[in-house]
């Protein structure tokens, strides 16, 4: 039975207390916030773990690291520049996201995951129930219409408005007028679209998604059987079309108990709010994907739920 | 099959919607693409930096460089407020100049290579050029000492140096007028940014703007002549004035002689005329007239 809206994390709170129903959140805000500290360190306290911003940076002083979404835009825009440094950079992004999750990177590491789940918890506060129907596949045009645009302009157009790396870039090195893109996309989260720009248009969380579609972290659910349908996980998930697979849904079409979709955030929000411990984090081995029916199957299970919901 | 028909055709209006919003948002940001690429003059990029259409898709607006710069004089452009491409790197000479590090610290972290790794030696980087570009209000070119930018030049003397010149408001006097020279000149700035003036009347500005370009064809006939070691197409022929019979020009006095006779200084007949050479060169015109 679906616990009402007003009643969310109730159970949770009450079962697990409130470290334990908040502690993915706890350590998700302590990342993000870390992360923006290492780089201001070096600035500020002449310590230098990382230099640079997301779109580039530099561990101590000697690991390279490359944002895929903007090496993506300079191999469209006529690759110039690339050098062995910018190649090795987003080989390690992107392996140890194709490792940890892909959009492990959209819960943990984006500063604009601070801003929508701000306007995403505004939005239950005040209970804002409208919302625009975009597609969720509108961030694969996005992607598209981002790698096109480096064709087309032959620059990183995209890094002239992208709200994630404003974001980041403002924080560490000086906003201007890029406050207004934070506030563009919390009003829009807030009130044209539920998860709108995480959830459907973001195309670097697109990205992430297939570069961690096979991901070994992933948030399993072998306690399944203890869920009571109360729905609560479906109203904090970013991603909610991803849930029923893992759930009851997919343990009728015997699909191994995780979420296997790549675009999990790996936020945990579903393991805080669950006051059966259906969630826990956990790995999920190549050999386990493959046991279970094929993808199609569990495309399937998304669909039929959809359906339902309605 | 009705379900299906309504199905369809909500599947095709979510996409045409898609297609829309997404094609609209490309547009936009095309244009404002289009819009930001052109680097204003007044701004300049690092040393090492490629031209700007490469640099624009090359540099990652990471601001390693920036970090990099013991001197802070780089900064990422903001949205709204600077006017070069939002997150890219860049500098105003008159307000922080480049010091011109002997290892370019800003150079080796680049992650790409928006600004050139081969690039070792600073005397080499071309950032711009320096350019007196107000001769109306440089002191120097009242007759006034200055020679600030000419003494803070890193590259003193093969950059900038001075040219004298006489000054014919005193009739007595030496103009130091600051010369710039681009096969040695970096774009540092720094001499943009020692100008004593209110505004500097010397300015880096970017090569495009500050330089012209000789027709590709164009060829100097004494350049190509010494690089051959002679004339290439006929023999140089010796110039012949039309001159009377028996007379001369000698080319090292600017005088006319009666052949075979030096004429001695003060001979009357082959005394430089009124108006030297010339006039007699001219004779004839002013009959005419």
């Amino acid at each position: 039975m679906a616990t009402p809206l007003e009643e969310l994390g109730h159970d949770a709170l009450a079962q697990k207390g409130w470290l334990g129903a908040y502690k993915w959140l706890i350590a998700r805000r302590i990342a993000q916030v870390a992360i923006i500290g290492l780089f201001l360190l070096g600035p500020l306290g002449g310590v230098w773990i990382l230099k640079g911003n997301l779109s580039s940076s530099l561990l101590l002083d000697t690991v390279p690291m490359v944002e895929p979404i903007t090496f993506l835009q300079m191999l469209a825009a006529g690759a110039a520049g690339i050098t062995t440094t910018t190649i090795i950079g987003v080989l390690i992004v992107a392996v140890f996201y194709a490792l940890v999750g892909g959009r492990a990177y959209c819960a943990w590491v984006c500063p604009v995951n601070m801003v929508t789940d701000a306007a995403a918890w505004l939005r239950r506060k005040l209970g804002i129930k409208s919302t625009s129907k975009i597609p969720d596949w509108a961030r694969w045009w996005m992607l598209g219409a981002v790698i096109v645009l480096a064709m087309a302009t032959g620059s990183l157009a995209y890094e002239l408005v992208n709200p994630v790396s404003m974001t980041h870039r403002g924080l560490i090195y000086g906003m201007g007028a890029g406050w207004a893109v934070i506030v563009a996309v919390f009003a829009y989260d807030l009130l044209i679209a539920k998860h709108g720009w995480c959830g459907h248009l973001c195309p670097m969380g697109a990205l992430y998604s297939a570069i961690g579609s096979y991901s070994v972290v992933r948030m399993r659910s072998d306690n399944r059987a203890a869920c009571d349908d109360c729905m609560e996980c479906f109203e904090v998930c970013p991603e909610p079309r991803i849930l029923p697979a893992a759930l009851k849904q997919g343990q009728k079409q015997g699909l191994p108990p995780a979420v296997l979709s790549g675009l999990c955030t790996n936020c945990g929000r579903c393991a805080d709010i669950c006051s059966k411990d259906v969630f826990a984090f956990g790995l999920v081995l190549p050999r386990e994907r493959m046991a279970g029916p094929s993808r199609e199957g569990a495309g399937r299970a998304e669909d039929e739920t959809l359906k339902q919901a309605p | 099959m009705a379900a299906k028909t309504v199905n369809r055709r909500r599947f095709l209006t979510t996409m045409a919607r898609t297609a829309c919003g997404v094609s609209l948002f490309a547009l936009g940001l095309g244009f404002y693409a289009r819009g930001s690429k052109a680097l204003p003059p007044e701004y300049i990029r690092p040393p090492g930096a490629l031209e700007e259409e490469k640099f624009l898709s090359a540099c990652t607006r990471c601001g390693i460089c920036v970090r990099d710069c013991p001197y802070d004089i780089l900064k990422l452009a903001e949205l709204g407020r600077d006017n070069a491409a939002t997150g890219t790197p860049y500098f105003h000479a008159r307000s922080g100049a480049c010091e011109m590090c002997e290892d370019i610290p800003c150079i080796p972290n680049c992650p790409t290579g928006a600004l050139d790794h081969s690039l070792t030696d600073i005397n080499k980087a071309r950032m711009g050029l320096a350019v007196v570009i107000d001769q109306e209000n440089c002191i120097a070119f009242q007759g006034l000492r200055c020679e600030v930018c000419y003494n803070v030049c890193p590259l003193r003397g093969k950059a900038l140096s001075l040219d004298y010149q006489p000054n014919k408001r005193s009739g007595r006097h030496a103009l130091f007028i600051p010369v710039v020279h681009s096969d040695a000149c970096t774009g540092c700035g720094l001499c943009e940014r020692a100008c004593i003036l209110e505004r500097e009347a010397i300015k880096v500005l970017p090569i495009r703007l500050a330089k012209g370009e000789l027709g590709h064809h164009y060829r100097f006939g004494w350049k190509e002549k010494a690089k051959h070691g002679g004339a290439l197409v006929t023999p140089d022929k010796e110039h012949h004035f039309n001159l009377p019979k028996g007379v001369e020009y000698d080319y090292s006095t600017g005088r006319i002689y009666v052949k075979n006779k030096p004429a001695a200084p003060n001979a009357p007949q082959a005394a430089k005329p009124k108006g030297g050479a010339a006039s007699i060169l001219n004779r004839g015109i002013q009959e005419a007239k």
